[in-house]
């Protein structure tokens, strides 16, 4: 049941969506898009047309009749319309009782039925069909940061989260501190990161565009900045923007995996990493280890100091040594 | 463990100290606000004391008030405790407000502060408003309703109170003394870890909430108990009045939710304390477990605020329109459906944690099913009203002000039970609003208009009603402002929590919302000013004979106020509706009653004593002061035992004394002026009712 199906008569349901569409065209005046109002992938794009489904389904058969039948009642049976019937013992009438059940019985297993097909075919976990392999990105949770690191491409970023267009990006997320959650509204749902754990997220940008990336999750005093651009780019761009990374990038190795660990916006972050960030307060990594997110997640499930396999890098992106490094090192949760 | 007389509480925690060390224009700024809550707690209390000793009320604040265990006067304070607890937490909201309003870029709080505010404004508004507003709303009525002289255990019913008041003096010497926690009302680990936050901040949420929820299981057991066992002859579970029938589900439900919570406190008290691991990232800690636990509490709490605020609607709108409820006995089944399926939902306040699609469904359906019983209820108060004759006093303002924003509250809360949406809207403003949108004209209304409807009944005269008409006009207009916009916020993609933002596009809407918040306040002031004239023309508008409204059940067949022993004589129950059974047979306001002697319980000062020394064996384990500790945890066992061996624990009211007052009161009765509903408004209304005229048809 699409929005515009709905015949014109149903004024109520314009009005409720009024506020939605309202939101919309204020989002649309952004420079990165907002709100998944302004759907950029196939996940938003489905939660954004169940959400409109749902309000008109409800405002037309749950909340119109309550607007109109209880002004109504409250009229025509007020103290001074003598002329009104008063039945002061009237307390049950069976069919009326019937309906009162059945009315909500029956939109509430409608709704149901639709909850339950939608929950399957949009779960976080479920791999976004397509032909192209999905894209792997690993996320880390920092406190105020999100790094994205691309194992396959061997480069991470923190304050950017760069796509392929019409490719299926299939994401792992781990927390290096407290519990947070990734989003990027216009492009889908939300999963937490949460520290000794891994949870995984599915998503796809349909356009190319700018898109705000956060956490929703309060984690602290710099969670407001903890900010992120979701850009969407093409797969040509794409591979334009890997190969800026691993020549412009900040060497990945365990003194900038410290700085990132400490507790600090990104800005500080890209301030304390010296002059290389990116354009937009952004910063580039390359010779990125391979086992970096999995080492994080066993460093803070366990508690017990970093390490980092020597030959983890060299396989990905042949430059060996840059993160041939083994040293225990605390990580920046303990404070 | 003596290194240091006051544990870790050094001058620093003074809320002034940061400000002389680091004058910079932010933390002044924070420094005066924080300097400024302090000292309207420290002044208040000052006041008070002055006060009190000026007019020398101390003997009748302990002998008549605090130690006493008349459910009634019990009652009357846990309202007044939740009234005050509301003025600092909606000023703390019209706070936020305010910094979001400016916060495109930063605003003029600091995060830190900004975090407090709304950790303690949720803290207290759930468990230093709301749950103290109906706990004694119930305890006021429901004994009255049931035809019983008091709740089963006075004592415990004190003890609870004394309990609930140490939880909310912990969070308001918080102001003055160190930080409140920062890790909202839900304290998430492991944010709230000894790691993350080492301060005194989570310590504080964590007794504040230890010491309310063990208040709050004896409470809900007092109640169970009562309504199980005290009822007057004839009343049936299926007579019970609405109200009552709330109130006991909301008994149930607390006595089966609150134990998690204070579980799953202690395991992070355990944490914090003692290096324990259950909700650590490391070592086998997982804060998935405090997550299912708090919702575990969490969810069914919902509905223990909400439940009751149903009955106080099904009440009032019955006795407003003048007419039986309809539906009762659905409304019956839909209470205690409600009160069923609220332990099976809790997940969905975390669909997000990465579990299977199978479980969130399950649970979004679930969640759903509330809509079912939910919606019967609010058909068959829109049917109670067909066919009545509707009077639109302030409850009835209130309940159908109510039941036109509750829909749309609980609108979008099918939409957050969907999972589907509730990946994109979870944490998000949206959220916030919709959680006000069901707490505010949901409970908060429900209990403002039971202060209207009861406050006759509890203080024997009737509070100005254009001043509630006022109040109520800003109540729903506030909300509508202040909630509203925060739908269209959350949908831009605006996280709750926020101090600050970087979008333009949300200032318009923050702007509207401070208005609201603003509105919403002057509705709060709007019902001081109506008390105060309502105490200042009392004489004017007693209703000593006790039936105000028309009323129906059994609170309204004795006198306002209710003498101590509530009934001279126990009254017998024939049906639904006891006392407009008796008012249309003639059995009420019968002078011949048999009188006897009445046994009613002593004062005791039990709850005081573990009152207080709650509290200074929480500020002692907040602030590390263990010799306090020791001390104040061996008075409470002390006291406990002392308590044991007291023989004498209850007194005798003669029943000439009975036959005495008895009598007065039918004096006032025969002198009374029967009144029609269209006046009831006015001063007139002595509170003897005339009955309704039942119009051309019938």
């Amino acid at each position: 049941m699409g929005f515009k199906s709905i015949g014109r008569g149903t004024r109520v349901a314009i009005a409720a969506t009024g506020l939605l569409e309202l939101a919309s065209s204020l989002a649309g005046c952004s420079s990165v898009r907002l709100g998944f109002l302004d759907p950029h992938g196939p996940v938003a794009q489905s939660q954004h047309d169940q959400l409109l489904d749902v309000v008109v389904l409800l405002a037309i058969f749950v909340a119109l009749p309550i607007f109109v039948i209880l002004p109504w009642f409250a009229w025509r049976y007020r103290y001074r319309a003598r002329r009104a019937r008063y039945a002061p013992k009237w307390s049950y009438y069976g069919p009326l009782e019937v309906a009162t059940w059945g009315g909500p019985l029956v939109i509430v297993a409608l709704l149901s039925i639709l909850v339950w097909r939608s929950t399957h075919a949009l779960d976080p976990y479920r791999r976004i069909a397509s032909s192209v392999a999905p894209m792997r990105v690993e996320v880390i949770g920092y406190d105020w940061k999100w790094l994205f690191i691309y194992p396959d491409e061997g480069v991470a970023s923190i304050g950017e989260l760069a796509l392929p267009v019409g490719r299926p990006i299939a994401l792992t997320l781990t927390s290096a501190t407290v519990m947070q959650s990734l989003q990027i509204p216009a492009l889908g749902s939300q999963i937490y990161a949460m520290g000794g754990m891994v949870t995984q997220l599915n998503l796809e940008a349909s356009e190319a565009g700018r898109f705000l990336g956060e956490n929703t999750m309060y984690n602290g005093d710099g969670f407001h900045q903890q900010h992120f651009t979701a850009v969407a780019m093409t797969p040509t761009a794409f591979l334009g923007w890997v190969r800026h990374a691993r020549t412009q990038g900040v060497p990945m190795n365990l003194s900038a995996l410290a700085l990132i660990a400490r507790r600090s916006t990104q800005g500080e972050l890209v301030a304390a990493l010296t002059s290389r960030g990116a354009a937009g307060g952004s910063v580039y990594f390359k010779d990125v280890p391979a086992s970096l997110f999995s080492a994080v997640v066993a460093t803070t499930g366990t508690g017990k100091p970093m390490t980092i396999p020597a030959d983890s890098a060299a396989a990905t992106n042949g430059t060996p040594g840059a993160a041939a490094t083994t040293a225990d090192m605390p990580m920046g949760q303990r404070r | 463990m003596l290194a240091h007389p006051f544990g870790r509480l050094r001058l620093q925690a003074l809320p002034f100290w940061d400000m002389l060390q680091h004058p910079s224009k932010g933390v002044v700024i924070n420094g005066i606000i924080a300097t400024g809550a302090a000292l309207m707690v420290v002044l208040g209390g000052i006041v008070t004391v002055a006060l009190i000793s000026r007019y020398r009320l101390w003997r009748v604040l302990w002998s008549q008030w605090l130690t006493s265990p008349d459910h009634k006067k019990i009652g009357v304070m846990y309202v007044v405790l939740a009234f005050v607890m509301l003025i600092r937490a909606l000023l703390e909201a019209l706070l936020m407000r305010a910094q979001q309003a400016y916060g495109l870029g930063g605003g003029f709080l600091t995060p830190n502060h900004f975090a407090q505010l709304f950790s303690t404004h949720g803290t207290i508004m759930i468990f230093f408003m709301a749950m103290p507003f109906l706990t004694g709303i119930i305890n006021y009525v429901m004994p009255l309703q049931i035809g019983a002289r008091d709740v089963s255990f006075p004592v415990l019913n004190s003890i609870s109170l004394a309990l609930t008041a140490a939880g909310a003096a912990l969070v308001m010497i918080s102001l003055v003394l160190g930080t409140f926690s920062t890790g909202g009302w839900l304290g998430y680990p492991p944010y709230t870890e000894a790691s993350f936050s080492p301060g005194v901040g989570p310590d504080y949420w964590i007794w504040a909430l230890t010491l309310s929820s063990l208040g709050s299981t004896f409470t809900g057991i007092n109640f169970a108990v009562t309504i199980y066992k005290k009822r007057a002859p004839g009343m049936t579970l299926m007579r019970l009045p609405l109200f009552t029938w709330t109130a006991l589900c909301t008994s149930i439900l607390m006595i089966f939710a609150m134990p998690p919570l204070t579980v799953a406190t202690a395991q992070l008290a355990l944490d914090r304390y003692l290096g324990f691991h259950f909700f650590t990232n490391d070592l086998g800690g997982n804060m998935m477990h405090f997550a299912n636990m708090f919702w575990l509490f969490g969810h069914p709490e919902v509905y223990i605020l909400i439940l009751p605020a149903f009955g106080v609607y099904s009440e009032t709108i019955s006795t407003f329109s003048g007419k039986a409820l309809f539906g009762y006995r659905s409304l019956v089944v839909a209470t205690m459906a409600i009160g069923v399926l609220s332990f099976t939902v809790w997940l969905h306040h975390f669909f997000t944690m990465g579990q299977g699609a199978d479980l969130n469904a399950a649970f979004g359906v679930a969640t759903m099913l509330i809509g079912i019983p939910t919606g019967v209820k609010i058909y068959d108060w829109m049917w109670t009203m067909f066919r009545g004759r509707i009077r639109f006093s302030v409850p009835m303002i209130y309940a159908m002000g109510f039941m036109l924003l509750f829909v749309l509250g609980g609108l979008s809360g099918v939409l957050l039970a969907d999972p589907v949406i509730d990946y994109q809207v979870h944490n998000s403003v949206f959220l916030v609003a919709h959680f006000h949108n069901v707490a505010v004209p949901g409970l908060l209304f429900g209990m403002i208009a039971a202060y209207h409807f009861w406050f006759p009944k509890a203080f024997g005269f009737r509070l100005d009603e254009r001043g509630g008409k006022v109040s109520a006009v800003c109540w729903i207009l506030g909300f509508m402002l202040a909630f509203f916009p925060l739908y269209a916020l959350g949908l831009m993609g605006m996280p709750r929590r926020t101090v600050a933002y970087t979008e333009p596009a949300y200032v318009p809407l923050e702007t509207v919302a401070f208005f609201g918040a603003i509105l919403v306040v002057a509705a709060l002031c709007a019902l001081g000013v109506q008390l105060w004239v309502s105490i200042k023309h009392r004489h004017a508008n007693r209703v000593f004979v006790g039936d105000p409204w028309d009323g129906r059940s059994l609170e309204w067949s004795i006198s306002a106020p209710p003498p101590e022993y509530n009934f001279a004589a126990i009254p017998v129950v024939t049906d639904r509706d006891a006392f407009t059974v008796m008012k249309e047979s003639g059995a009420a306001y019968t002078a011949a009653v048999p009188f006897e002697d009445i046994e009613v319980p002593r004062n005791s000062a039990l709850g005081p004593v573990l009152g207080a020394a709650g509290f200074a064996i929480a500020f002692g384990l907040v602030w590390h002061i263990w010799w306090m500790v020791i001390i104040f945890g061996t008075i409470v066992i002390t006291a406990m035992i002392v308590r044991g061996f007291a023989r004498n624990t209850s007194r005798v009211v003669t029943a000439e004394e009975v036959r005495r007052q008895h009598q007065h009161w039918m004096d006032a009765v025969a002198r009374a002026e029967p009144i029609a509903r269209d006046k009831e408004t006015t001063s007139a209304n002595e509170g003897l009712a005339m009955p309704i005229d039942t119009g051309a048809e019938q």
